[in-house]
């Protein structure tokens, strides 16, 4: 139903995607999960003929991006990340318009007809008389669901449809696209991994413009088995010891922070059995303990955004190789993604894929 | 009924379903009939076609301004509100949006001028003129007030907010209508360019007058077109630029 090859996208000289290879079957639901700014509205942009990809190859529902882009927009429902709405309009008016917009001319029994559907599967028919600027923001977002359900197309674009929503409207909103399973394909965008994963079928993996993983959620856990992350804990101030376990075989990433405690925590992404040098270089420093945790999908998340490029970009190798030798790259991807999980006011915790062995 | 017809249909419920287009005409027609009185009418007797010809002139400032007013958020304001994407996302081409919105705003601007009909009315009740000087006079405001909507919109599609949008259209107004200035000072071939070009003083007065010439509804219909295609260029560009 989407297939997309070789995808690339410039915004003047910075480039926002490049090389994605992706196809979606009829019925499924794919989530693009990726940090802000990793190329996930773009790419739905492309998908929603809303934006040209500066090169390759991508079609919707048989209809290429490039040289049918009506085909395309006949197509598909779009939800961008800000519900398009017209505050002075109602519910009602609005969705009739949105309609008349997708299909052209329509009788008014089939118009009736299939804004009560939208009404119904939203669950908005007792606001349908409300002017869309007195909604709240999630009754705001199911009309932009309606708006984009209304015409029945094959697929759905949604750019991350539970942002902002409460955890009583996640629930609701996930309910909601849950129920277009069989009815249309759905792609929808996330930076919650929790949410992708309770929702989505399969999930594409966006960092800084590349797909770094795609797969169901068990396929990615499988892919993680050789991967762990190792953390240690020291009395005294290991940082001297970082740069020479950066440079080990076996450890992708190592970084390191002070605990509330006066302790020191160093966190290690290890691809192979590497406990026994680890433990070398830090008796030193007073090496207090030792675990190691098996790979999730967060780790596998945390992973693959902090996880240099192949070398197409030297200079961009040569960034992250400095940011890796003062163990400063992790903690900031880490923080990044913790503030927009809290933002996001998520109640489940996107924490628990890690299970700890000593 | 077609997408530009549902986009000038919504367009003319905005108009009137919000504050901004009862006060865009009413302002209009206030300062409308202010002018009419002190300097139309004035305090010397006049021929009644010369009333009617500074109504017609006064008049056409008037249609400018509230021509700006009603087309430099027409875009900018679906930009800022995000509700473009509902155009770029389904299947309406960029030249049904712009017409769309062009039309819509040029029936506002109509219905405005239907409106100030009583006040050559009034010269007609008391004087003697022609209907063909009213019918060319209303033609001459139709043509200018049509290519400053279609200018304003313009900006508001290359702008990125409404105040950006107000002042490019406020100077891409003011330099068209200073070309028969610079036109005096300048040698040729630029003299008869910028007399040429300039949206008013050689195109606009006959209308004014009661006389109708082919060659200035040309020049109107060409400054609408050519303001009007661009729009279309910019919205398709923007969908490569991103």
């Amino acid at each position: 139903m989407i297939t997309v090859r070789g995808l690339a996208k410039y915004y003047g000289t910075y480039q926002a995607i490049a090389a994605l290879d992706f196809s979606i079957a009829r019925g499924e639901i794919v989530g693009l999960l990726g940090l802000n700014g990793a190329g996930k509205s773009t790419v739905l942009k492309i998908l929603g003929a809303f934006l040209v990809p500066s090169a390759g190859y991508a079609a919707v529902a048989g209809c290429s991006i490039a040289d049918d882009p009506q085909g395309v927009r006949r197509a598909i429902g779009f939800l961008p990340d800000r519900p398009p709405l017209y505050h002075e309009m109602t519910v009602d008016a609005f969705l009739a318009y949105v309609l008349r917009l997708k299909v052209g001319r329509i009788a008014r029994a089939d118009l009736e007809r299939q804004r009560d559907e939208a009404l119904d599967r939203t669950a908005l028919t007792a606001e349908r008389q409300r002017t869309l600027g007195e909604l709240s923001h999630g009754f705001a977002q199911r009309v932009g669901i309606a708006q984009a359900i209304i015409h029945k197309p094959a697929v759905l674009i949604l750019d991350e449809p539970i942002n902002g929503l409460d955890p009583v409207q996640i629930v609701e909103m996930r309910d909601l696209i849950l129920s277009f399973r069989h009815e249309h394909t759905v792609i929808l965008s996330s930076h919650i991994l929790s949410e992708i994963t309770r929702t989505c079928d399969r999930i594409l993996i966006l960092d800084q413009g590349r797909l770094v993983a795609q797969g169901t959620e068990a396929e990615l856990a499988e892919s993680m088995r050789s991967h762990k992350t190792i953390t240690a804990h020291t009395a005294r101030d290991p940082h001297p010891a970082v740069a020479a376990l950066n440079k080990l075989d076996g450890i992708d990433t190592a970084a390191c922070q002070q605990t509330p405690q006066g302790e020191y925590e160093l966190t290690l992404h290890a691809s192979a059995e590497v406990r026994a040098l680890i433990a070398q270089q830090l008796v030193a420093y007073d090496l207090l303990a030792l675990h190691t945790a098996e790979a999730g999908l967060e780790t596998l998340f945390m992973q693959l955004i902090s996880t240099p490029r192949k070398p197409d970009d030297q200079r961009e190798r040569e960034e992250r190789s400095k940011e890796r030798e003062s163990g400063a790259k992790s903690e900031k991807a880490t923080e990044s993604w913790r503030s927009g999980a809290k933002s996001e006011k998520a109640t489940e915790s996107w924490r628990s894929g890690a299970k700890h062995d000593t | 009924m077609t997408r530009s017809g549902l986009i000038i249909t919504r367009e003319l419920h905005a108009f009137f379903g919000t504050w901004s287009g009862y006060i865009i005409a009413a302002l209009a027609l206030l300062i409308e009939g202010l002018l009419f009185n002190a300097f139309a009418l004035g305090s010397k007797p006049k021929f009644s076609a010369e009333v009617l010809s500074s109504f017609f002139y006064f008049s056409s400032g008037i249609t400018m301004v509230a021509a700006l007013f009603l087309a430099m958020r027409l875009i900018v304001e679906e930009k800022q509100a995000g509700t473009i994407v509902l155009f770029f996302t389904s299947p309406l081409s960029e030249r049904e949006l712009i017409y769309g919105k062009f039309l819509s705003a040029f029936i506002f601007l109509t219905i405005m001028h239907i409106i100030s009909l009583y006040l050559p009315v009034l010269i007609l009740i008391n004087g003697k003129i022609s209907l063909g000087h009213l019918a060319a006079g209303y033609l001459g405001l139709s043509l200018i007030g049509a290519a400053t909507l279609a200018l304003a919109l313009f900006c508001s599609t290359i702008a990125s907010g409404q105040l950006l949008a107000g002042i490019l259209s406020t100077c891409l107004l003011v330099t068209m209508l200073i070309m028969w200035l610079l036109s005096g000072i300048v040698e040729e071939p630029f003299k008869a360019l910028f007399s040429y070009l300039a949206l008013h003083n050689d195109h606009f007065n006959p209308f004014s007058k009661g006389l109708v010439n082919t060659k200035h509804i040309v020049y109107y219909l060409s400054i609408i077109v050519f303001f009007l295609e661009s729009s279309v260029r910019v919205l398709k560009v923007r969908r490569w630029q991103g």
